[in-house]
């Protein structure tokens, strides 16, 4: 027997388990605890205009593509009337509201879902080198005046920016730049110069339009930001502070400063954002994630079946847990159980009936089987025959038991209906030929031991996170099957052979030759 | 307190299931020990002497035959062809009008007979519950040796067949809480042999050495069994009979015939361990270090006479 054979199959199942469990968990998402909630934020863009005589409108509003680090769940287009459509050029979308005739106040709504997607990348490369701005004295000098100094002061395009931030924020000790600012007021516009100035520099740069991501119910307004290509990639730069940074909470709407909103026909346009977060089930949100990362996984796993068949999935994943856990009793600790895997059924029954009735109800039916069982071995039956009369007995009895609580009022006498019969019956037989052939004793330890390992599997199968993990990560019983492959091989002794032979640990051997 | 157990030498019921059933006894040969009948016959074949079959009953109208079977014997044995444990076996003493005495004193009626034997084809007693046969069989007179140490039922010798060698044995004593059976873990004694001078050195009692028997108040230990050689030789002639690597051989000793072979054991228990104060591993890790090679059933009890000896 070759055990390295053994030894590859079982760690080949449990490299495969890990990695497609881990690439649930850091690629798709998919939460390791149950019941746990990823943040979902929705992102509202009001626009409000006003049409004083009747006549068409038409709304024309930028709308984010791929925005960097979140992923879209979904988008939706609101207004009374409109027809919509989605113009989409050069990694820029546009949403066009229109409509034929039209009065008084208006607005459309645009309403996304986002989520967060470390993962998501800008959706554009690098633009062209930018032609040098071509601009009138004094300004040209001016530009090529800042441009030097700055590139004196800075090692490459991230410090250049940085520096080149820090000058205009800086504007007013520096009469260059403050040349250049003379018509900059808002930010946006501020930026627009920065942006002039880095093309001066023939820096590939943009002027961004982003949206910070509140955790309240809020109203925000588009904050500018910028962005620096270094030949390799997109660094981003406060352009208020200078400082080279992107927020996990900015949103970026727009790759452009040009007005995200426009409207023709209508007068006092007016665009408005409201963000709102919503905590939403993680693994919904990980299930739509895995479809937008266009990952096949979720279309073949237990998620995708109907829900009812879901529910039963819910419990056989389950089995195989309790299967580890009637290997580790047996062959570990050495617990003796009537029918191998009969504890893992009876632990499955528990879960309707709870465990303390459950306990009860079974050793109720297994105490009245065995005095039936009793009475037929005195008419000499023979085996067959006898077995369906204890299994007739059996059913009768959780039919009676079931009817009487009922009668009683104790809902919990219901679940009887779910302990395996058949292998009652088994059980019953077995007991019963035990009992008979080695005493008691014997019959009752392996009863209790059954009953033990039972409760145990329930205990272990009640847990949330098990039965979580199982259900979503059904991978993972991969690596259960390695660690249940191994344990066939485990030759050391069960925790039962310590009581078993523990006269030959006390007394030293008799001395002989070997 | 494990590594107790590991310096003892003991081996555990993983240890016994994966490293030595599992390889040293192929599937297709267990039916070579799990049905006795098939045993019996090999054993006529090779030489090994076991008790006389008077018949089988292989389906329920046959039951009617045990008494013409038994007219002319007062003493037979009953037992399941695929039993295990020594669940089921009847020993019957004398029988008169229909009404059968066991060894314990017992009387069965012929309903009661013919009901445990309907049991036992319908496969009560088998493994896995088929279908069986109920084989009649000679009922052994033992050897008065263990008079005094035995309280009816048969007294049987288990010796341990690893690779054709035999590495350990002991001999089983009924007692009154045995019911006369032979099986320790229903109450019976078990003393160990040792291999070279075949003189019991041991007793153990439901997991207490003792050295009195219970019932009678005889030692148990320091007897001198008789035919020794003879029974390590049928012991080490089973492997070739079965092909088994790792085989228990269940021998008895009639006051007529001599050591008889009453049945194999391709699972062997590791009470044996207990009975002789001594764990299996390192003999058997001994006789694994052995070439392997042709050796005569003799040649290979003579080597491990020499290996395997108590001292004192």
């Amino acid at each position: 027997m070759n055990l390295r054979h053994l030894y590859v199959l079982v760690a080949t199942l449990v490299v495969i388990g890990v990695s497609a469990f881990s690439y649930k968990v850091t690629r798709l998402g998919f939460p390791i605890l149950p019941d746990t909630s990823s943040q979902l934020w929705t992102v509202e863009a009001r626009i409000e205009f006003m049409r004083y005589t009747p006549g068409p409108a038409k709304v024309a509003l930028e709308v984010p593509t791929n925005p960097v680090g979140f992923g879209v769940l979904n988008e939706h287009f609101v207004s009374r009337g409109y027809g919509v459509s989605i113009r989409e050029e050069d990694n820029r979308r546009e949403a066009l509201w229109a409509i034929r005739r039209v009065q008084g106040d208006q607005a459309v709504y645009y309403r996304l879902s986002l989520f967060r997607d470390q993962d998501a990348k800008p959706p554009r490369g690098a633009d062209a080198f930018p032609p040098v701005p071509e601009l009138e004295e004094p300004y040209a000098s001016a530009l090529a005046m800042v441009i030097s100094e700055v590139r004196e002061e800075s090692a490459d395009v991230a410090t250049f920016t940085g520096t080149l931030l820090r000058r205009v924020r800086n504007a007013t000790a520096d009469d260059n730049v403050a040349l250049l600012l003379e018509d900059a007021d808002t930010p946006i516009q501020r930026a627009e110069v920065a942006r002039m100035l880095l093309a001066g520099a023939r820096i590939p740069a943009r002027v961004l339009q982003a949206l910070p991501l509140t955790s309240d119910t809020r109203q925000v307004a588009m904050t500018s930001w910028l962005a620096v290509h270094n030949g390799t990639q997109w660094l981003y730069f406060d352009p208020a502070s200078g400082e080279q940074s992107l927020p996990r909470d900015l949103f970026i709407w727009s790759w452009d400063s040009a007005n995200v909103m426009s409207v023709s026909g209508g007068t006092g346009e007016r665009i408005e954002f409201w963000v709102t977060r919503e905590l939403e089930d993680a693994l919904s949100v990980a299930k739509r994630r895995a479809t937008s990362h266009g990952s096949r996984i979720v279309d073949f796993s237990l998620l995708d079946l109907p829900l009812q068949t879901q529910s039963v999935y819910s419990i056989l994943i389950m089995i195989p847990i309790g299967a580890l856990l009637v290997v580790l009793m047996r062959n570990i600790v050495g617990v003796r159980t009537f029918g191998t895997f009969l504890p893992v059924l009876v632990a499955l029954a528990f879960r309707e009936s709870q465990l303390i009735s459950g306990i009860l109800l079974f050793s109720l039916l297994v105490a009245i089987g065995l005095g039936v069982r009793f009475y037929l071995e005195r008419l000499h039956l023979l085996l067959v025959p006898r077995l369906a009369a204890v299994l007739i007995v059996v059913v009768l009895m959780m039919a009676a038991v079931s009817v009487l609580s009922y009668r009683l009022g104790l809902e919990i006498g219901l679940s009887v209906a779910l302990f395996p019969m058949v292998i009652l019956t088994m059980v019953i037989e077995r007991m019963s030929v035990v009992w008979e052939e080695r005493g008691p004793a014997d019959a009752i330890q392996e009863g209790l031991g059954s009953l033990l390992v039972a409760a145990l599997v329930y205990g272990v199968m009640n847990i949330d996170l098990i039965r979580h993990i199982t259900f979503v990560f059904p991978e993972v019983l991969l690596i259960v099957l390695g660690i249940v492959l191994l344990l066939g091989r485990y030759t050391g002794y069960r925790l039962t052979d310590l009581r078993r032979f523990r006269v030959l640990t006390k007394n030293t051997p008799a001395p002989g030759a070997d | 307190m494990f590594a107790q157990l590991h310096k003892a030498g003991v081996m555990g019921l993983n240890a016994r299931n994966a490293d030595f059933i599992a390889l040293e006894n192929p599937r297709r040969l267990y039916p070579a020990v799990d049905d006795k009948l098939l045993t019996k016959a090999l054993a006529i074949k090779h030489g090994v002497p076991a008790p006389e079959l008077y018949g089988t009953l292989s389906a329920p109208h046959d039951i009617r035959d045990l008494p013409t079977l038994v007219e002319q014997r007062q003493a037979f044995v009953i037992k399941p062809a695929h039993g295990s444990g020594g669940d089921g076996i009847v020993v019957i003493d004398s029988h008169r009008n229909g009404r059968y005495r066991t060894c314990s004193g017992r009387i069965y009626a012929w309903g009661e007979l013919s009901h445990h034997l309907a049991n036992m084809i319908n496969g009560q007693f088998s493994l896995g519950g088929h279908p069986d046969q109920a084989m009649v069989e000679y009922r052994v007179r033992f050897d008065p040796v263990f008079n005094t140490v035995c309280y009816l039922g048969v007294p049987d010798i288990r010796i341990i067949v690893y690779r054709g060698y035999p590495v350990m044995s002991m001999v089983r004593l009924p007692t009154r809480a045995s019911d006369g059976k032979a099986n320790l873990h229903q109450g019976a004694l078990g003393a160990g042999i040792c291999l070279a001078t075949g003189r019991t050195i041991n007793g153990v009692l439901v997991n207490e050495y003792i050295e009195e028997h219970p019932d009678t108040g005889m030692d148990v230990v320091g007897i001198d069994i008789p035919y020794w050689e003879q029974m390590l030789n049928m012991a080490a002639r089973c492997y070739e009979l079965t092909g088994l690597g790792y085989l228990g051989v269940d021998l008895v000793l009639d006051a007529h015939h001599g050591p008889l072979m009453l049945e194999l054991n391709a699972r062997p228990g590791l009470n044996i361990q207990i009975a002789n104060g001594r764990g299996l591993l390192s003999r058997l890790e001994r006789i694994k270090q052995v070439e392997p090679g042709e050796k005569t059933a003799e040649e290979r009890v003579a080597l491990a006479q020499e290996w395997f000896r108590h001292a004192a």
